[in-house]
C-alpha cells in the first residue's frame, strides 16, 4: 500500500505491507532511538509523537500515520539534550534504554500541562517503565526541568 | 598526590548525553542490516524426548537459510553460567538436545532472511514428542525417581556436592561452634519456614546478540552481556571450536541485574554464523525473556534462631532448599549467599549451622539476579529476628543493636573474614532517626480503617568473589598527555566506566575528561571476569589504582631520561615531571609527544587485581506503610535507607543504585512472582502477567550514606550494586506484622495474604 507521511518533518512516500508495525518501520528508517521492550503495550519504550501527541509505536499499524506527522527523539535532539542534562546530573539516565520513550513523554507533558503536580507527573509518565532507577532520580530530574522551563518562560 | 578532584564527586556518566539523546549504541542498533533473523522453536512440554523432528517442509519456505535440530549440534556439554573457569555450575547443556527439560526449552533453531519467513517455517516444523512425567515440585525433586539429567556425559567440574542421579545440583554443610549447647542456653527460639519466589530481572533491553565473521574470518559476537570474556569461553566450548576463533564485543547494554551474567542465548547466533558464514542475530521477545531466561532461584528456608531472655542471640541454624530449574546456572553458588551473608549479620552468636540442597526441576533454569541468594536468606533472617524480638518483647531495632556485627568482629559464617570496615551500627542509628522510629514504632491507627506502621531490616553483601574474581585495566599515554583507560568490566548502565575513570583521574592527578575509556572487546580489553558479584568498584577499581601507579613510574622514568637526570630525583604532579633537587621540569605534554618520536619507551601499563577477602558493604532500610484493614492493601508511605559502601566514589551513581535496588526489592516484596500452570508452563509471560513497579507504585525513597573506610579497597571503597535490593522484603513484612499482627513468611506480600491473615486473626 502507498503511504505518505512525515518523519521528523521529512516527507516520505513509500509502499509498505498493510500490517507493517510503526515501530519496526521507524527503526528501518534510521530512528534507532525507538526501542521495543515488550509486546503488550506495557513499557513505553517505543513512545513517539503522532501529530504531536505521544503514542505507542509498537501496537499502531504504520498505515494509521498516513498523511500525518511522526516525531521521534531524533527530531527533538536539542530538547532531549536540554532535559537530558537534568537526567544526567542525577545519574538517572543509567542504562539509557528506556530514556528515549521516557523523554518523549516528558517533553509532551511539559507542553501539555502548565504546572504539573507531583501526582500529575507520576500519572502522565506511569506508562514509562524503568528498571534501573526506581524512578526516584528520574522524578527529581523532571521536577528540576519543569521548574527550569517555567523559569525560562517567565523570563521571556 | 594532590587533593581528590574526582573521588566522591557527583560526576556525570561519560556516556550520559549519548544515551539521553537516543544514539544508536545498543546491540540491535548496531547489527548489520543483512543479518539472518533467528528464532527458536520451543518445547510445549516440561519433560519429553523428541521422537521425531521433520524440518523438510519448513526448509522449503522461501527465505529460509537453515534449520538446525539436536542432530546438527556438537555433543559438548557446557554451562551458560558466566563464571570463572572451572565453573561451579555443572556442564549440563547442549545447544539443542533430544531431551527437553522445561516448557520453552529450545527444540530447533530457524534462520532466515526475514521475520515472516522464519515465523512461517516455525509453524511447519513437525515434532513428535515422547512426553515424560516432569518434576515440578522442588520439594519432591531430591532423590526423585524421575531424573532431570540422567545423561552420562553430565559433569560437575568443581566439588560442590552435585549428583545428577539424585537431581542434586549442589549440597553443602558448614558450621561453627557448638550448636546444640548454644540452643540449650536460649530462652526463646523462633523456628519457621520462609519461602521466596522466583523473580525476573526485567531489564528493559531483552536478551540479544548478533554474530558476524570479522576481517580475519573469526566468529565475532556482539552481545548485551555482563560477562564478555566468559561468553568467549562458553561459545567456544559449546561449538567445540578453538577460543582463538571467537571474539566477543559488548556495546552499551540496556540493563542486566545479573540476567546477562548468563549467556542465555549467545550460542544460537554464534552457531548459525559458524555454520552459514553469514551474519545473524537473535533478539528475544519479552515473552521469551520472561519464560526462557535466568530468573532468581526460588528458595525455601527453614530457620531456627535462639536468644537468651536478655536479648542475646546465641545460635542460628539454617537449611536452604534452592530450585535451580532445568539447568544448573549459578545453582551451586547463589545458594551459599542465603546463609553466608544473612547469618553474618549476627556474627556474635556462639554457633551457627548452614546446610543447603540445590535441586533440578522441570521449570525454566534459574540464574543470577542482583543479590544472588542473599535477598532470599536475608528475608528469612530479618523476618525471624523481628519474630524473636517480639517473643522477647524487645524493640526489634534495639534487639538488632544488641546483636549485629560490629567493626573488628570475626564473621564465622562469612568465610571467617573480619569486618575491617563496618558502619552497620551507624547505618541502623541513622535510619531510625530518618524514619522517626522511636515515635512511629510499632503502629498507629489512622481512624479510617487504616493503620500506619514501620518496619526495618538490615543487609550485608560481598564486594567480590574472594580468591577468584580478576579485574585488570590498561592505561596508556596519548598525544599531548591524555590517557586511554581500557576496561574489561561491563558497564551495564551502572556507570562503572565513569567511576573507574574517576579513580584513574585522581591517581594521575588530572581531570576526568583527560581519561577516555573504552570497553569491552575480548581482543583488545584487558581481562576482567565481568560485572557481577558487586566486584567492579572493589576489584577492577584496585586494578586501576595499581595500573596508575605503574604508569606513573614509567612517566617519571621517561621524564628523567629526557631531562638527563636520575629517576630517583624526580616526581610527577599530573602536569609535569620535575626534579626534586632544582626547578627543572618537563611537561606531560612534552613527555607524551616525545614518546611518539624516536622513542623506545611505551608509556603503557596494565595491572591486575584479585582479593583474598570480600569486605561486605552493610545497609539498614526502614519503611513506613499504611494497611487498609478492609482490603489488606499495603501502601508504601516512605522508604529510608542508609548504606555503608565504604568510600562513595560517585554519590549520584551510588544513590541511583540504591534507589533502583530498593525499587526492585519493593517489586519482589509486593507482587513480582513467576508462577507456573499445572503443565509447568510460565504464566508470568509478559508485563501484563508479571507486574514490575511503575512510578506510581514507588513511595518517596531517601538515601543516605554512613561510610566506613575499607583498607583493602580503592580509596577505601567497597561495593554498592547488589546490597541495595535486600531490605524491602523483610522490612515490609515486618511492618505488616507491626500494623496488623499478620506474619507473611511467603513472598510476595499480596493484599490477599494480608487480608486473609487479618481475617484469621479476628
Amino acid at each position: 500500500m502507498e503511504i505518505k507521511l512525515w518523519i521528523n518533518d521529512k516527507l516520505i512516500i513509500d509502499n509498505v505491507e498493510p500490517d507493517t508495525p510503526m515501530l519496526e518501520y521507524l527503526r528501518d528508517k534510521g530512528c534507532y532511538s525507538i526501542k521495543r521492550g515488550c509486546e503488550t503495550s506495557n513499557c513505553g519504550l517505543c513512545t513517539v509523537w503522532l501529530e504531536g501527541k505521544p503514542i505507542l509505536s509498537c501496537t499502531l499499524p504504520l498505515m494509521r500515520a498516513d498523511g500525518k506527522h511522526i516525531t521521534t527523539l531524533e527530531g527533538l535532539r536539542k530538547e532531549a539534550a536540554e532535559f537530558g542534562e537534568f537526567l544526567a546530573d542525577e545519574g538517572a539516565e543509567q542504562c539509557g534504554f528506556c530514556n528515549p520513550g521516557f523523554i518523549m513523554n516528558v517533553l509532551a507533558m511539559e507542553r501539555d500541562i502548565e504546572n504539573p503536580s507531583d501526582d500529575d507527573i507520576k500519572e502522565y509518565l506511569s506508562g514509562n517503565l524503568c528498571r534501573c532507577t526506581g524512578y526516584t532520580g528520574q522524578f527529581r530530574a523532571v521536577k528540576k526541568y519543569i521548574a527550569y522551563k517555567r523559569g525560562v518562560k517567565a523570563d521571556e | 598526590m594532590s587533593e581528590s578532584k574526582a573521588i566522591n564527586k557527583p560526576i556525570r556518566k561519560k556516556d550520559a548525553m549519548t544515551l539521553v539523546t537516543g544514539k544508536p549504541v545498543y546491540c540491535d542498533d548496531l547489527a548489520p542490516k543483512d543479518c539472518l533473523i533467528i528464532k527458536l522453536l520451543r518445547s510445549p512440554h516440561p519433560h519429553a524426548l523428541i521422537d521425531d523432528i521433520n524440518t523438510s517442509i519448513a526448509e522449503k519456505v522461501p527465505g529460509i537459510e537453515a534449520i538446525y535440530t539436536y542432530k546438527d549440534v556438537p555433543n559438548n556439554r557446557f554451562t551458560n553460567a558466566g563464571q570463572t573457569y572451572p565453573e561451579a555450575s555443572p556442564y549440563d547443556r547442549l545447544i539443542l538436545e533430544k531431551r527437553v527439560r522445561y516448557v520453552g526449552d529450545p527444540v530447533a533453531i530457524v534462520a532466515g532472511e526475514n521475520e515472516k519467513a522464519v515465523d512461517k517455517a516455525l509453524k511447519l516444523i513437525k515434532v513428535k514428542y515422547e512426553v515424560l512425567e516432569p518434576v515440578l515440585d522442588f520439594r519432591q525433586a531430591k532423590d526423585n525417581e524421575i531424573l532431570v539429567h540422567p545423561e552420562d556425559n553430565w559433569k560437575s567440574l568443581c566439588p560442590v556436592g552435585a549428583d545428577n542421579k539424585r537431581n542434586l545440583c549442589a549440597h553443602e554443610v558448614s558450621e561453627n561452634g557448638d550448636l546444640e549447647k548454644a540452643f540449650s542456653q536460649c530462652d526463646a527460639i523462633v523456628e519457621e519456614t520462609y519461602h521466596t519466589q522466583a523473580n525476573q530481572q526485567a531489564m528493559m533491553e531483552t536478551f540479544r546478540a548478533y554474530a558476524t565473521k570479522d576481517v580475519y574470518n573469526r566468529l565475532t559476537i556482539v552481545s548485551a552481556t555482563q560477562v564478555t570474556f566468559h561468553v568467549r569461553r562458553i561459545v567456544a566450548t559449546a561449538l567445540g571450536i578453538p577460543k582463538t576463533d571467537v571474539r566477543v564485543i559488548k556495546p552499551r547494554i540496556g540493563g542486566g541485574f545479573g540476567a546477562k551474567q548468563t549467556a542465555v542465548m549467545e550460542v544460537y547466533p554464534a552457531f548459525v554464523t559458524y555454520m552459514t558464514g553469514k551474519n545473524s542475530k537473535l533478539v528475544y521477545t519479552r515473552e521469551e525473556t520472561q519464560t526462557a531466561s535466568s530468573p532468581r532461584h526460588e528458595m525455601e528456608i527453614k530457620l531456627k534462631i535462639g536468644a537468651t531472655k536478655d536479648g542475646i542471640i546465641k545460635a542460628i541454624d539454617m537449611y536452604t532448599l534452592s530450585n535451580t530449574g532445568a539447568y544448573g546456572e549459578h545453582g551451586p553458588t547463589t545458594v551459599g549467599l542465603s546463609g553466608h551473608k544473612a547469618i553474618a549479620l549476627y556474627s556474635r552468636a556462639d554457633a551457627y549451622r548452614f546446610v543447603y540442597d540445590v535441586v533440578y526441576t522441570n521449570i525454566m533454569a534459574a540464574g543470577a539476579y542482583r543479590g544472588y541468594g542473599a535477598p532470599q536468606g536475608i528475608f528469612a533472617v530479618e523476618s525471624a529476628i523481628d519474630e524473636l524480638a517480639h517473643k522477647l518483647d524487645i524493640d526489634p531495632a534495639r534487639f538488632r543493636e544488641m546483636n549485629i556485627t560490629k567493626e573488628g568482629d570475626v564473621m564465622p559464617a562469612y568465610y571467617g573474614e573480619t569486618a575491617n570496615s563496618c558502619a552497620l551500627d551507624r547505618c541502623l542509628d541513622r535510619v531510625k532517626e530518618m524514619i522517626d522510629w522511636d515515635n512511629k514504632y510499632p503502629a498507629r491507627d489512622m481512624g479510617n480503617g487504616k493503620i500506619r506502621s514501620v518496619g526495618m531490616a538490615l543487609a550485608l553483601q560481598g564486594s567480590c568473589i574472594s580468591n577468584l574474581d580478576v579485574g585488570s585495566v590498561a592505561l596508556k599515554v596519548n598525544d599531548d598527555g591524555f590517557y586511554s583507560l581500557m576496561i574489561g568490566a561491563s558497564d551495564m548502565g551502572t556507570g562503572c566506566d565513569t567511576i573507574l575513570a574517576q579513580m584513574a583521574a585522581d591517581c594521575m592527578c588530572c581531570d576526568v575528561d583527560n581519561i577516555v575509556v573504552q570497553g569491552v572487546d575480548t581482543d583488545t580489553s584487558p581481562y576482567d571476569s565481568g560485572s557481577y558479584a558487586s566486584s567492579t568498584t572493589y576489584i577492577t577499581g584496585m586494578a586501576v589504582v595499581k595500573t596508575c601507579a605503574a604508569l606513573t613510574e614509567k612517566i617519571k622514568k621517561y621524564g628523567a631520561l629526557l631531562m638527563g637526570c636520575d629517576e630517583k630525583d624526580v616526581d610527577f604532579n599530573g602536569k609535569e615531571v620535575y626534579r626534586i633537587s632544582n626547578d627543572e621540569k618537563i611537561s606531560l605534554k612534552d613527555i607524551a609527544n616525545s614518546s611518539m618520536c624516536n622513542s623506545s619507551n611505551a608509556l603503557y601499563a596494565s595491572e591486575g587485581h584479585a582479593s583474598p577477602v570480600s569486605p561486605p558493604p552493610f545497609m539498614a532500610g526502614a519503611v513506613e506503610i499504611e494497611i487498609d484493614t478492609e482490603t489488606g492493601k499495603v501502601e508504601l508511605i516512605d522508604y529510608k535507607a542508609v548504606v555503608d559502601c565504604g568510600t562513595v566514589i560517585n554519590p549520584n551513581l551510588a544513590r541511583v543504585q540504591t534507589e533502583g535496588g530498593i525499587g526492585q526489592g519493593i517489586g519482589m516484596a509486593l507482587y513480582e512472582d513467576i508462577n507456573y500452570n499445572d503443565n509447568g508452563g510460565t504464566r508470568s509471560n509478559s508485563f501484563m502477567q508479571y507486574k514490575i513497579p511503575t512510578r506510581q507504585d514507588i513511595c518517596p525513597v531517601e538515601v543516605d550514606f554512613e561510610s566506613s573506610y575499607e583498607p583493602t579497597g580503592p580509596f577505601g571503597a567497597k561495593s554498592i550494586g547488589e546490597i541495595v535490593i535486600n531490605t524491602p522484603p523483610p522490612a515490609i513484612a515486618n511492618a505488616v506484622y507491626n500494623a496488623v499482627g499478620v506474619r507473611i513468611r511467603e513472598l510476595p506480600i499480596t493484599s490477599e495474604k494480608v487480608y486473609r491473615g487479618i481475617k484469621d486473626e479476628d
